[in-house]
């Protein structure tokens, strides 16, 4: 792509949230110019989402809101409601804003977009009244709406627990929460205790959420076969637990399994990527810096690997560091005198994850041919496998022979469990799978905003 | 169901009004349209173009575009990326849209 646009920076980031805004603190103390793209209204990503207007509530919320205040006072250039859709491989960026479009180039170029939630396909998640925990999230932090009624939770995972405290503690209510995880898990989990045992602060959290879930009357079920039905909305839910089948009413349902990085930016700008055995997602290939595979793109936070906010906050500025060093604004041993103490701190943030890994370690789907995979599309997990023994091979292959994951979300919703169907329908290992190969724009925009970028702002 | 609490956790800002297909619903400045519609007991805002079937908001991260709706005449709008205006329309989005050529 080609346009006439003279507006540079040392640094543009690309997503507001911990890793984000740390890296913009860390470059303009050094001196670099720097221009943040967001696309929502303030920053703070989902974790910190709209906590300068909630205000803190304990400790953690404190000392967030002490990074995004420094933020504040940075003199980072930011640009909110603004949706990136394409990078060129120069470091030029561009994004819609108020329905304009607009281009910069910077001299590095940070990703931070952070993660999607793992899609958790079961018979009836398109239903109206499914919506995933994060979301339900997003809802109470945002509008500071709960859940009431016959509103329950399933699956798996950290976001899960704190969610359910969250909106408990604020007079939400649930009808109970559905335990997917594998039982033994427990097991596999606790060679990993001794290290968790560093973050024994996070730790003790987690097991005070879930005695805070059980003393608010929330009944926690261990289940599996989950099924969700209605007509024409979510009224009920179906699923085994101790032995039996249970139906029960249901008027929301909000499930849970992880969260993977959001690849679809670092896809479509070719960058390497690896496979993460024990979250079982793909994630950018990224050097002791945040540098990709591409010299002057950097990748921080969760996008790059799910860490969590502090260790986000620790990459963020390691990268910011790494460009300042690379532009001559700091010398290579002020450079790595700064990252000790931050490698160290990212270390101890880290050490909890292993066994949170292992503990909510993904599981495969198992789907009957009729559940849907590909939301977009309506490509159910049936039609997978056909394309799959007629001859697909990867993702790819997989849109021509169904249209999976070419629908407006681009494969954000389906990419991941689209790969397990194929991979247990070819009996091979799911990394061995193509995946989709992204291409910008990676948001939809319009014929008008593509067609204003040659011309004059 | 997502409600509002009878106590608010967010600081009051006042209250205003949105239309879905022409019933009022109030909404809080700084709400986003989905997270309106939400509370407003709406949870279906489109049929799907490929087969008709109900759909919502379901990530509100402007990931999903399962929200997409018809706002102030702009069609395929992700509601939950979309803060909500005093008076705005919303309107369900039913199946694929025209392509609208303006002269």
């Amino acid at each position: 792509m080609s346009t006439q646009d003279t507006r540079t920076a040392d640094l543009i980031i690309v997503g507001g949230g911990p890793a984000g805004v740390s890296a913009a603190i860390e470059a303009r103390s050094h001196g670099l110019s720097v221009l943040l793209l967001d696309e929502n209204a303030a920053p703070g990503g989902r974790i910190w989402q709209a906590l300068e207007t909630r205000g803190a509530k304990d400790a953690d919320d404190a000392e967030a809101l002490r990074i995004l205040q420094s933020y504040r006072t940075c003199g980072a250039e930011a640009h909110w409601r603004a949706t990136v859709w394409a990078i060129d491989p120069d470091g030029t960026v561009y994004w819609s804003e108020d329905g304009a479009t607009r281009s910069a180039r910077g001299g590095f170029v940070l990703l931070a977009t952070g993660t999607t939630e793992r899609p958790l396909p079961i018979p009836g998640w398109t239903l109206p009244g499914v919506m995933t925990v994060g979301a339900a999230q997003i809802a109470l932090k945002t509008a500071g709406l709960v859940p009431s009624g016959n509103t329950w939770m399933a699956g798996q995972g950290p976001l899960l627990l704190l969610y359910a405290v969250q909106a408990l503690r604020a007079g939400g209510r649930f009808a109970g929460v559905l335990d997917l995880s594998d039982p033994g898990a427990r097991w596999a989990a606790l060679p990993h205790l001794p290290r968790a045992a560093r973050a024994f602060t996070e730790l003790r959290k987690g097991l005070l959420w879930r005695r805070e879930i059980n003393r608010a009357g929330v009944q926690w079920i261990r289940a599996s076969e989950l099924l969700a039905e209605g007509e024409g909305a979510l009224s009920r839910i179906r699923f085994r637990a101790g032995g039996r089948e249970r139906t029960v009413p249901a008027d929301l349902l909000l499930l849970h399994d992880g969260v993977i990085p959001s690849v679809q930016i670092t896809r479509a700008l070719g960058l390497a990527h690896s496979w993460d055995a024990a979250q079982r997602c793909w994630k950018p290939v990224t050097d002791e810096w945040g540098v990709s595979s591409l010299p002057n793109l950097l990748l921080a936070g969760d996008g790059a690997g799910v860490g969590g906010a502090l260790a986000a906050t620790c990459a963020g500025r390691l990268a910011a560091l790494g460009a300042a060093c690379a532009l001559g604004r700091i010398d290579a041993a002020t450079r790595d005198t700064a990252a000790e103490a931050l490698r160290a701190a990212r270390a101890r943030h880290l050490a909890l994850r292993p066994f949170l890994d292992a503990l909510y370690a993904p599981r495969p789907p198992q789907l009957d041919d009729a559940t849907l995979v590909c939301r977009c599309e309506e490509v159910t997990a049936g039609q997978i496998r056909v394309a799959a023994k007629i001859g697909a091979l990867g993702l790819n292959q997989l849109k021509a022979f169904t249209r999976c994951g070419m629908g407006p979300c681009q494969g954000r919703m389906c990419g991941a469990t689209a790969a397990e169907v194929m991979a247990a329908e070819r009996g091979v290992p799911v990394e061995q799978i193509e995946p989709y190969r992204t291409r910008f724009p990676t948001k939809p925009l319009t014929l008008g905003e593509l067609a204003a970028l040659n011309q004059d702002a | 169901m997502l409600t509002r609490p009878e106590k608010p956790t967010l600081p009051e800002t006042g209250a205003l009004s949105v239309y879905f297909d022409g019933r009022a619903i109030t909404a809080r400045p700084g709400d986003s349209v989905a997270a309106a519609l939400l509370a407003g007991g709406v949870t279906v805002t489109r049929q799907t173009p490929v087969t008709g079937a109900a759909r919502g908001p379901y990530c509100m991260m402007g990931a999903c575009f399962d929200c997409l709706a018809v706002v102030d005449g702009r069609p395929s709008v992700q509601t939950c990326m979309t803060q909500v205006r005093d008076g705005m329309r919303i309107e369900r989005q039913d199946g694929a849209r025209e392509l609208a050529i303006e002269p």
